[in-house]
C-alpha cells in the first residue's frame, strides 16, 4: 500500500510543471523548430522555459521584423510560423504582421504575454487589449484563462491556422498562467473538438457535374488561380488540368508560381498591373474558372465591367469568399486540390479552344510587357528584375516588399517553381519584404533567396540586417532606389496633375556603408554595365549583401488599371 | 430589409464581442440583440435584428458568421414561421386625471403594471416588436418618461408546413 502511494507522488511531481515548460512542449509536439520572437516582462517566464528547454529561437531586432520573417519562413515552407512576442507594446508591434497574414492567408500561431491575470483591466503596466485589438484580424484568438487549457489550446491553435483557409491564430498568455505549476495530464490521444469549426475538403459530386457541363460547353474559357492552389499544392493537378483541357490561364499576384511562368498557356498576371492579354481574356471570355482566388478589387478592376459574359465558377475552400463579390453560377467550396482531382478524374469533352487560343496568342505577342530602356539615363527597373532572373534561371525564392518594385518583380519574373514567391498582396504592407525574405531562407536554407526592395520600404525593417549579419543568411537584398516613394509618385503623376506632394526622398543613408555597419558586403551600380558585373559577382557568393541598385526615377508600371476603371481599359499598354 | 438572425454560440468569453465587432467590421446595422444561455449547457443565443440591403449582403454575413470558431449555428428565420417576443418597459405619466383612460387603453395589451407613483406607472409589455410599436405610439401622447426595450429574441415554430401568408410584422 504505502510503496503504492509514494510511486503515485513521485510521478505527481514529474509531471507537475509550469505553464510556460507545458508550452514548449506543446511546440515541440507540434513539430515546430524555428521561432521568431522578441522577449520582454510578460513572457520571461517562457524565454525562461526555452533556456531550459531549447527550441531555435530567431531574435529579430523588431517585433514587426520577426512576424514578417515567419510570414515569409511559413509561405515558402507551407508550415505555420510562430512568432513570441511581450505584452503591450510586444504585441502591438505585431499588429501589422497579423492583418497581413489574415489576408493573405498565411498560417501563423502568435503567442503574446499579458499581464498577470490579477491585473487585467487595471491599465497595468504594459497592458494592452490585445484580444480585442486582433480580434478582427485573426483567424481566432485565445486568451489563457486557465493554465490546464493550455495544451488543449496550442492544440487547437495550429490546427486552425493551419487547415481551411489558413490564417493567423493568436494566443495571449498572462504571465502567472505561465509561472503557474500544474499537472499536465497529457492529452495525446485527445482529439481536437471544434464543432464550429469543419472546414469542408472535398467537393460537391453535384457542383462538380455542373461545372463540367459548363466548362465542357465554353468556348472560351479562362481559369484565374489564386493562392488557394498553392496553399492545396495542386500545382501539378492543375498544370494536367490546363493541359488537358487546353484551358488558357492567368494568377492572381499571390497566385503567381502555381503554373510556370513560361507555360505557353499562362497569359501572365491578371488585375491592376496585369498583362493587357490577361486582362482582356477576363472581359472576353465566357466561362471564368476562378481557383483559390478572392477577387480582390485589385484584381478585378470596376466590378460592373469584370468577366461581363462570363459564366463564373468558383472553388474557394472559404465559402464566404463565393459570391462575396461577383456572382457565381458554379460554387464549389473545396480544398482545390481535391477540386482540381475530382475533375481530372472525370472524363468529359475538352471544350474546343483552339480558335480562342489562337487570338489570345496574337495579343500575347502584341502586347508583351514592355520597356524602352536608355542607356543615357540609367538602368530601368525592369532590366534589373530581368538580370536578376537571368543569373537565377527564374528558379530563386524571391521576396518584395510593397510598391512600383513589387510589381515589376511580378510583372518580369517569371517563376519556374510554386512557393517561391513571397510578397505581400492584400494589406500591401511597406517594410515586409525584407525580413520575409529572413524568415524564406530559414525555411530553405539551400536555395537562393532574393529581397528586391524599394528604397522607402526597406528603410521601414532595415535594422533586421542583424539577423544577416548574425546568422550568415546569404540572403541578396537588391534595392530598387529610385530615390522615391515610387508607386505614390507614379499616382501623383498620373492622377495629381505631377503634384509629388511628400514623395521624392532627397536624403537617403549611404546603403553600402549601412550593409558595411552589419559587415554585409554592400554595392552600388549605376548602369547596366556596372550592373551586369555586381549582381554576378554578389549572386556567386553563399554571403549575403546588398545592392543599392540606381534606377531611373520616373519610370512608371504599367499597363495599368486606373482605380474605379474596369479590366477594360488599361492605359500604357504599350509601355509608357 | 430587415432579417432576424439567430446564432448558437459557445458561451466563451468574448463571444459577443467577436459577433458585434465582425457586424460592425463588415458595416451591418444591428438594430436590436439579445442574448441568454440555451437549454445545452455552455452554449447560448443570440437574436439580432439587422438591417441590410439585398440578398448577397445577408448570405455574405451569414457566412462571415458561419466562419466564426465559436458560431456553432446560424439562421436567417425571417422567412421562417416563427415565435418571436420582446419585452418593454414603460413608464407613461399618469396623472389621476387621464389613469383610468389610460388603463383601458393598456388591457387589450395584456401590459402588466409593474410600478406606480402618483404621476407615474411602468407598464411591462411583452409580444413582437409591432404590438410593442403600437403600445408605444398610444402611450405617447400621454408622456413617455422613460422606455427600455430587450431586444427581439426568437426561434422557429415546430410546424413548419403550413405556408403562413406572411405578413412581415417587421
Ligand atoms: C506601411 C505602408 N505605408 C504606406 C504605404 C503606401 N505606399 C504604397 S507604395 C509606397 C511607396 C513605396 O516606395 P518604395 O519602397 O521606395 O518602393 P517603389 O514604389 O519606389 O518601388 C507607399 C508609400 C504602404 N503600402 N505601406
Amino acid at each position: 500500500m504505502e510503496v503504492n502511494v509514494k510511486a503515485k507522488e513521485s510521478t505527481n511531481k514529474e509531471q507537475t510543471r509550469s505553464g510556460a515548460d507545458v508550452l514548449i512542449q506543446s511546440l515541440k509536439k507540434q513539430g515546430v523548430d524555428i521561432i521568431f520572437g522578441y522577449p520582454g516582462g510578460a513572457v520571461l517566464p517562457i524565454y525562461d522555459a526555452l533556456y531550459k528547454n531549447p527550441i531555435r529561437h530567431v531574435l529579430a531586432r523588431h517585433e514587426q521584423g520577426a512576424i514578417h520573417a515567419a510570414e515569409g519562413y511559413a509561405r515558402v515552407s507551407g508550415k505555420t510560423g510562430v512568432v513570441i512576442a511581450t505584452s503591450g507594446p510586444g504585441a502591438t508591434n505585431l499588429v501589422t504582421g497579423i492583418a497581413d497574414a489574415m489576408l493573405d492567408s498565411l498560417p501563423l500561431v502568435v503567442f503574446t504575454g499579458q499581464v498577470a491575470s490579477s491585473v487585467i483591466g487595471t491599465d497595468a503596466f504594459q497592458e494592452a487589449d490585445i484580444i480585442g485589438i486582433t480580434q478582427p484580424i485573426t483567424k481566432h484568438n485565445y486568451q489563457v484563462k486557465n493554465v490546464e487549457d493550455l495544451p488543449r489550446i496550442v492544440k487547437e491553435a495550429f490546427y486552425i491556422a493551419s487547415t481551411g483557409r489558413p490564417g493567423p491564430v493568436l494566443v495571449d498568455i498572462p504571465k502567472d498562467i505561465s509561472t503557474q505549476m500544474f499537472l499536465s495530464v497529457t492529452d495525446e490521444n485527445e482529439g481536437i473538438h471544434l464543432p464550429g469549426y469543419q472546414p469542408t475538403k472535398n467537393p460537391n459530386y453535384l457542383q462538380i457535374q455542373k461545372a463540367i457541363k459548363v466548362i465542357s460547353n465554353s468556348k472560351k474559357p479562362l481559369i484565374l488561380g489564386g493562392a488557394g492552389i498553392l496553399t492545396a499544392k495542386a500545382t501539378r493537378e492543375l498544370k494536367e488540368f490546363v493541359e488537358r483541357h487546353q484551358i488558357p490561364i492567368t494568377n492572381t499576384l499571390l497566385g503567381l508560381g502555381g503554373i510556370d511562368g513560361d507555360h505557353p498557356l499562362f497569359l501572365g498576371m491578371a488585375g491592376m498591373h496585369g498583362t493587357y492579354t490577361a486582362n482582356t481574356a477576363i472581359c472576353d471570355c465566357d466561362v471564368l474558372i476562378n481557383i483559390g482566388a478572392r477577387f480582390d478589387d485589385r484584381l478585378t478592376g470596376n466590378l460592373a465591367h469584370f468577366a461581363p459574359n462570363a459564366k463564373v465558377v468558383h472553388i474557394d475552400i472559404d465559402p464566404a469568399e463565393i459570391g462575396k463579390n461577383v456572382p457565381t453560377a458554379v460554387p464549389i467550396v473545396a480544398d482545390a486540390k481535391e477540386a482540381l482531382r475530382e475533375l481530372l478524374d472525370q472524363s468529359f469533352d475538352s471544350p474546343d479552344t483552339v480558335d480562342w487560343l489562337t487570338s489570345l496568342n496574337v495579343n500575347k505577342k502584341e502586347y508583351a510587357l514592355r520597356y524602352k530602356a536608355d542607356k543615357e539615363k540609367g538602368i530601368l527597373p525592369q532590366q534589373a528584375v530581368e538580370l536578376i532572373h537571368r543569373l537565377t534561371n527564374g528558379d530563386a525564392v524571391v521576396t518584395t516588399d510593397v510598391g512600383q518594385h513589387q510589381m515589376w518583380t511580378a510583372q518580369y519574373y517569371r517563376f519556374n517553381n510554386p512557393h517561391n514567391w513571397v510578397t505581400s498582396g492584400g494589406l500591401g504592407t511597406m517594410g515586409f519584404g525584407f525580413p520575409a525574405a529572413i524568415g524564406a531562407q530559414l525555411a530553405k536554407p539551400h536555395e537562393r533567396v532574393v529581397a528586391v526592395v524599394g528604397d522607402a520600404g526597406f528603410q521601414m525593417t532595415l535594422q533586421e540586417l542583424s539577423l544577416l549579419q548574425e546568422f550568415r543568411l546569404p540572403v541578396k537584398v537588391v534595392i530598387l532606389n529610385n530615390q522615391s516613394l515610387g508607386m505614390v509618385r507614379q499616382w501623383q503623376q498620373t492622377f495629381y496633375e505631377e503634384r509629388y506632394s511628400q514623395s521624392l526622398v532627397h536624403v537617403q543613408p549611404d546603403f553600402v556603408k549601412l550593409a558595411q555597419a552589419y559587415e554585409i558586403q554592400g554595392y552600388k551600380v549605376e548602369t547596366m554595365e556596372e550592373a551586369e558585373k555586381v549582381f554576378a559577382e554578389a549572386f556567386s557568393t553563399n554571403e549575403p549583401a546588398l545592392i543599392d541598385c540606381r534606377v531611373v526615377q520616373l519610370e512608371n508600371v504599367y499597363p495599368m488599371v486606373a482605380p474605379g476603371k474596369g479590366l477594360n481599359e488599361m492605359i500604357g499598354v504599350r509601355g509608357e | 430589409m430587415k432579417r432576424i438572425i439567430t446564432t448558437t454560440v459557445i458561451n466563451q468569453s468574448g463571444v459577443l464581442n467577436r459577433v458585434t465587432g465582425l457586424l460592425m467590421k463588415r458595416q451591418f446595422n444591428i438594430e436590436s440583440i439579445s442574448v441568454g444561455h440555451t437549454e445545452q449547457p455552455g452554449m447560448s443565443k443570440m437574436t439580432f435584428v439587422v438591417n441590410v440591403e439585398d440578398e448577397r449582403k445577408i448570405e455574405q454575413l451569414l457566412k462571415q458568421l458561419q466562419k466564426q470558431i465559436d458560431v456553432i449555428k446560424v439562421n436567417d428565420i425571417t422567412d421562417k414561421a416563427m415565435v418571436m417576443r420582446e419585452l418593454a418597459l414603460v413608464k407613461v405619466a399618469t396623472i389621476p386625471a387621464v389613469r383610468s383612460e389610460i388603463y383601458s387603453i393598456v388591457e387589450p395589451f395584456r401590459a402588466t403594471v409593474i410600478d406606480m407613483s402618483k404621476s407615474a406607472t411602468t407598464f411591462q409589455v411583452t409580444g413582437d416588436p409591432e404590438k410593442i410599436e403600437a403600445f408605444i405610439d398610444l402611450m405617447k401622447p400621454y408622456g413617455i418618461k422613460e422606455l427600455t426595450r430587450t431586444g427581439v429574441s426568437a426561434f422557429v415554430r415546430e410546424n413548419q408546413k403550413v405556408p403562413t401568408n406572411h405578413v412581415s410584422i417587421l
